[in-house]
């Protein structure tokens, strides 16, 4: 079926149509036809949304999300593509269970989906895991972290990091200092001493972020650190990138946003890993963002079960959704639409080693698109969010910009805001 | 006053003081023969213990039923609380029981908070983790108030744990509140990280301080923080930062020693300091009954004065 999407804008540019046919984008142009017509006036058209870093949940957590309602949450947000976290349980760190997740995603079919491999056994830190196995396996594994767990053995991580080389991986480094972060609850400052709750101190991340980057430089490899959290992070990234290590890094859309204030009621859904940081860490990581030190938006989208959030912060899992709410919070950011795109999907893309995503709008590219409406507004709702979980911390929020519509491939995943 | 009890810092200067008023009042009813007073006839009160306290879970007791309330305890041990029942399922119970107060206990900061978003009735927080411990910083102002006539512009040295204690952060909140000046005096390792921002002085030298002091108020330090290296022994502790006999003779004349207990003796107090006159440690457990009788009282006879409430209108 080919779709002309009539008055778009491509990228915040003049209104055009695109015609999308066969998969791809056939014709720009004005007074195009096609079999169905999608009247975008007023929308944006931006290259299909990357995640570098998602948590399906299943196997194992199937009451928290599900790779149909996790890939459904995506696609409604935007993405084509999104890369699922191996801390399932099982772990994702064998060849079957990484074709597993693959296989249900290409089953769903809202996105494709990218499994993680996990770097050690159970994610343990104390073996590899058959990174090669998973590499060639029909999931073709080129991310590998242990998410949620630091790979704090420095051996180690230099081994992982030297290992993946062999087929272009990257390892994904969750920076956390372990013996830094005992018991931690909340970014360690005034708010953690007010609330007496354990803190979770900006250096146990950004000490893992200065030795990986070191050890990438002195093996040679890619490095890719996850949710960037800290000023000192960006800091240091910066260093790393000026020294010519070839380090990537992401930012969640939370830690875009949200201070650790809003812990100060102790309501869990605020509860997350890293911790919700500083007012002085959320503009450093803007900053970052927009001069390009950190490369990607990444969602750590984390659905959790009610009864994993209805309870005392202590014993709440960490984590929270975010594949929905993403792209409006990164639109308000004041970003170029082409810093956007490039953030949210073609260095995603990149990192991931996705051919076909985070392509450029143009003749020939395969059609994944995200057009979306930057002035709709709606209220976060999270009964209402595609994922089984609800555990959104911008309930009742209300949000500028909302995503119209979803193509993969030629083919939309969601029109007029809704799954097809 | 708030409809819930959660943090010395819920309390105004005027709230406080009217608690501190009232259990005075309180106190001399409960030097009559006759101790009962009819206020919280036909009242629930939930005493919600996650973990063992029995001086506190006592205190509370005996203060509801001074006012006649009818008093329930669920304690970690011997109840589904100890079988793992949620904390949601827990609030559910207690709201089919028409709890009009639940005095919660709990080894996770902020617990009293989580509870308050699902129970109808008063939360009074009878201490949270690492958090607070409001009715003990009550207790505590009064005491020093009884003993010292004043609480504006008394010093005040909060000495030991204080990163791990509940009663260092609502004392310094509630005196602060009240007019009185803290210091905090504490190994490095065991001051937070962002204590900056209390209204406190801080300081790494108790004898420096001492001398400066009309109130020296010793928190329990737990032996297991040796372990995760907070301090190196218990001897070094002791020796640094314990209050002996000679470190009490270098107090001014009036001041008075304080300790919340149970007590390590030896460790942060010595036996004979503990046993001294200056000690206020026994005022402090009667002290603990006026101050919680006070508490329940005005959040749940609301604004009427003792008097009316003997009457049992309420
Ligand atoms: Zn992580």
């Amino acid at each position: 079926m080919s779709w002309v999407l009539q008055g778009v804008s491509i990228l915040g540019g003049p209104p055009t149509d695109v015609l999308v046919d066969g998969g791809v984008i056939a014709e720009i142009g004005a007074g195009l036809r096609g079999e169905q017509t999608l009247d975008a006036a007023g929308l944006v058209a931006l290259p299909g949304l990357v995640d570098l870093h998602t948590h399906l949940r299943e196997p194992g957590r199937e009451d928290a999300e599900t790779v149909e309602t996790g890939t459904a949450a995506a696609a409604l947000g935007g993405f084509t593509a999104v890369h699922a976290m191996a801390n399932t349980d099982p772990v994702a760190d064998t060849a079957g269970v990484v074709e597993q997740v693959f296989h249900l995603g290409r089953a769903a079919g809202h996105c494709d989906v990218a499994p993680v491999g996990a770097v050690t056994v159970g994610l343990r830190g104390t073996a590899l895991a058959e990174l090669g196995a998973m590499a060639t396996s029909a999931a073709r594994v080129r991310v590998f972290s242990d998410d949620g767990v630091c790979v704090s053995d420095a051996g180690l991580m230099r081994r992982a990091l030297e290992y993946v080389k062999a087929f272009d991986g990257v390892v994904a480094q969750h920076a956390e200092e372990p013996s830094l972060t005992v018991g931690a609850q909340l970014h360690e400052g005034v708010v953690s001493a007010q609330l007496g709750l354990a803190g979770w101190p900006a250096v146990a991340e950004e000490a893992i972020i200065a030795r990986d980057c070191l050890l990438a430089g002195h093996v040679g490899s890619r490095l890719h650190i996850c949710h960037v959290s800290t000023a000192g992070s960006v800091e240091l990234i910066r260093f790393a990138k000026a020294r010519g290590i070839d380090v990537t890094a992401e930012v969640t859309p939370h830690h875009l946003l949200l201070t650790d204030a809003s812990a100060t009621g102790y309501d869990p859904v605020f509860k997350v890993n890293p911790p919700l940081r500083t007012r002085a860490d959320v503009d450093a990581v803007r900053a970052g963002l927009a001069d390009g030190t950190i490369d990607a938006v990444a969602t750590d989208h984390a659905p959790h079960a009610t009864e994993d959030k209805e309870t005392e912060w202590a014993a709440a899992r960490p984590g929270m959704l975010g594949l929905q709410t993403a792209l409006p919070i990164v639109a308000g950011l004041g970003l170029a639409w082409s810093v956007i795109a490039e953030r949210m999907s073609s260095a995603p893309a990149r990192i991931g080693r996705l051919p076909g995503h985070g392509r450029p709008i143009a003749v020939g590219e395969p059609a994944n698109l995200c057009l979306f409406d930057p002035a709709a507004t709606w209220t976060v709702d999270g009964h209402a969010l595609a994922s089984r979980a609800h555990n959104t911390p911008y309930e009742g929020m209300t949000m500028t910009g909302a995503v119209v519509a979803t193509f993969l491939r030629g083919e939309p995943t969601v029109l007029d805001g809704k799954l097809t | 006053m708030n409809r819930h009890l959660l943090s010395a810092a819920d309390l105004t200067r005027d709230d406080a003081l009217l608690v501190l008023d009232t259990a005075a009042e309180l106190a001399a009813v409960s030097d009559r023969s006759v101790k009962k007073l009819p206020t919280l006839r036909g009242r629930t009160v939930v005493n919600l213990f996650y973990e063992d306290s029995t001086r506190t879970r006592i205190s509370f007791e005996v203060a509801a039923k001074r006012l006649s309330a009818d008093v329930i305890t669920f304690s970690a041990k011997g109840s589904s609380v100890s079988k793992g029942e949620s904390l949601k399922d827990t609030a559910l119970t207690l709201q089919a029981i028409g709890a009009d107060a639940v005095v919660c206990r709990h080894h996770a900061s902020g617990a009293p908070h989580t509870l308050s978003r699902w129970v109808e009735g008063s939360v009074v927080n009878a201490g949270d983790g690492t958090h607070e411990h409001p009715t003990q910083a009550l207790l505590d102002a009064y005491t020093m108030r009884a003993r010292t006539g004043r609480l504006e512009g008394l010093r005040v040295a909060i000495v030991g744990d204080v990163l791990h204690s509940r009663v260092a952060r609502s004392n310094v909140l509630l005196l602060a509140t009240l007019g009185a000046e803290v210091t905090l005096v504490s190994p490095p390792t065991l001051l937070p990280l962002g204590v900056d921002a209390w209204p406190a002085e801080t300081s790494y030298d108790l004898d420096a301080v001492l001398p400066k002091t009309d109130v020296v108020m010793m928190l329990r330090v737990q032996r297991e923080r040796m372990g995760a290296a907070y301090f190196p022994s218990e001897r070094e502790y002791a020796r640094r930062y314990g209050l002996d006999a000679a470190r009490m003779a270098a107090l001014p004349d009036e001041a008075i020693v304080m300790h919340p207990g149970p007590m390590n003796r030896g460790m942060e107090i010595a036996a004979e300091v503990a046993d001294s006159v200056r000690s206020t440690i026994v005022d402090q457990v009667a002290n603990g009954v006026s101050v919680r009788m006070a508490v329940l009282y005005l959040l749940l006879a609301g604004g009427q004065t003792a008097d009316q409430g003997r009457g049992g209108a309420a």
